[in-house]
């Protein structure tokens, strides 16, 4: 494996509840992303797929076991890793422009910068006509995208990203993964995927990681062989996709009887 | 939306003329209700003699007062307890109690204090106008989405930044929602102000024609109250679509 961007080394995540009641979100997990790789993340809703999101953005401190972005430690928010959710949190008071700019203005870089940096963001993805609307003039799929502008803005080597398209319909979903994939590919950032979508972690990764039910553990590791990372619709027609759900959704219990009903993070 | 605007002119015509005849014509007394026509005159003559335009004026410098004052300072303290539980936990007991009290029943106090000049007037105003501001700004400040403050920490934002850039711009609709309802009770506080006591603005006049049994100088008056309300509405109303532009217009309403 070439250089090691993001890792988690024996990581564990507690919760302390009412009383003294303790909750293990997470145990004992170890992850590297390499360079340019993207790994998703899959496993049951309550798995702490989260909890590993804001440990290796730095907004909460692991119990126990280290995160490692390019190397160093994290100790605190930290420019190298930017993180995408399924809200779109733009700011309703900001044009699409200064939505995709705002990382990078909280960073301090001067005005020009920005504006150019923004610009040139929207216009690879298409939303260079937008750049003066309000996020609400936008649709779902338009915002997410703008989303996904204003977390490259701050050119971070590592993205992580919380189920990014899961609250959007099915067919823009399609659109927003080649796009992601293609913007991944030619930026040759890391990525690691949260998703419920098998599919999705399918074709859009390098690897998937399976996790149990709480307390979270990593309990399975697909490398995913098939050509095409930057076409997840081309991937899609892959004969082995089918094969490698199928054993993600054995791995998940997915269609046991006693979990039948699978609720939401 | 133009059928709308007919018909509220519609209305007003309505009422106007049942104003004017229908008092006659239910053989209402001209002392109980008196007809437009009659109200009209004796606005002519309070402009005049009684110096109606000089109340007006008063009444609305302190409605000014009062509502910029109390704004102010209930955005203040809002903003102060939003970002500082602690001062919240330790103050919330007395705001609400301050709250509970019935403002208006301060105004014979503050005349005590202050005399009969426009300050105990504005001082009212201040105290009522505060509330629904502080509140409004305060619940706004709690309620923003964690998910954006968790963004600009990510972005390795200060505090200072986090509160302009995110804190701030997000409680501006409900603190101009405040603002709009303190317009309106700016009013009611310095009108009270001016029953209780003294010589001066709309509420003397107001208690002065009911002391010489001249109902149309009463309904002069409070016409005169209800244009200064509305003024400093409709002013609340053209700042906030200045300032909250972003806003889809349906959200935006008419009032």
């Amino acid at each position: 494996m070439s250089v090691i961007r993001l890792e988690y080394r024996r990581v564990s995540m507690h919760f302390m509840q009412g009383g003294n009641g303790r909750l293990t979100a997470v145990q004992d997990v170890s992850v590297a992303v390499g360079d340019g790789e993207v790994v998703s993340l899959i496993g049951p809703s309550g798995c702490g797929k989260s909890t590993l999101l804001n440990i290796g953005s730095g907004l909460t401190a692991p119990s126990e076991g280290d995160a490692f972005v390019d190397g160093e430690r994290v100790q605190g928010p930290n420019a190298h890793v930017a993180f995408m959710l399924q809200k779109d949190l733009l700011l309703p008071w900001r044009t699409i422009a200064e939505n995709v700019a705002f990382g990078v203005e909280i960073q301090g870089v001067a005005a020009p910068e920005r504006k150019r940096r923004a610009q040139a963001l929207l216009e690879n993805l298409n939303l260079a006509e937008f750049a003066g609307h309000y996020p609400h003039q936008l649709s779902g799929g338009m915002r997410q995208r703008v989303a996904l502008a204003r977390t490259l803005a701050v050119d971070p080597t590592v993205l992580l990203l919380d189920e990014p398209f899961s609250a959007v319909d099915a067919q823009t979903r399609m659109v927003l993964q080649r796009e992601l994939a293609q913007t991944l590919k030619r930026s040759g950032k890391t990525a690691l995927l949260i998703t419920h979508d098998l599919q999705e972690a399918v074709t859009l990764s390098d690897r998937v990681l399976v996790m149990s039910k709480r307390p979270g553990r990593i309990i399975d590791e697909i490398a995913i062989d098939i050509p095409d990372r930057d076409d997840p619709l081309k991937r899609r027609q892959h004969p082995k996709v089918n094969d490698i759900v199928n054993r993600l959704m054995e791995r998940l219990d997915i269609g046991a009887p006693d979990d039948a009903v699978q609720g939401r993070a | 939306m133009r059928q709308g605007a007919a018909a509220s002119v519609a209305l007003l015509i309505a009422f106007l003329a049942a104003w004017e005849w229908g008092p006659g014509l239910l053989g209402i007394p001209s002392f109980i209700v008196p007809p437009l026509s009659m109200v009209a005159d004796e606005a002519v003559r309070m402009w005049h003699v009684s110096g109606l335009a000089f109340h007006t004026g008063i009444t609305a410098i302190e409605v000014l007062a009062g509502f910029v004052i109390g704004s102010l300072l209930g955005a203040f303290i809002g903003y102060l307890l939003g970002m500082s539980p602690v001062a919240e936990i330790a103050l919330s007991p007395y705001i609400l109690a301050l709250q509970i009290a019935p403002k208006v029943a301060f105004a014979p106090l503050f005349i005590m204090w202050m005399g009969f000049t426009v300050y105990p007037k504005i001082l009212v105003a201040i105290l009522i106008v505060f509330f629904p501001v502080m509140i409004n700004v305060l619940t706004a400040v709690r309620t923003v989405d964690p998910d954006l403050v968790n963004l600009a920490r990510a972005f390795k934002a200060s505090r200072a930044q986090i509160f302009w850039k995110i804190e701030f711009p997000a409680s501006l609709p409900p603190l101009f929602a405040g603002l709009r309802i303190g317009s309106t009770l700016a009013v009611v506080g310095v009108v009270v102000g001016e029953l209780v006591g003294g010589n001066l603005g709309l509420g003397y006049l107001l208690s002065f024609g009911e002391g010489q049994a001249n109902t149309p100088m009463v309904f002069v008056a409070i016409v005169m109250l209800t244009v200064v309300g509305a003024i400093a509405y409709l002013l609340v109303i053209l700042i906030e679509r200045r300032v909250l532009h972003y806003l889809p217009k349906r959200i935006q309403t008419g009032f």
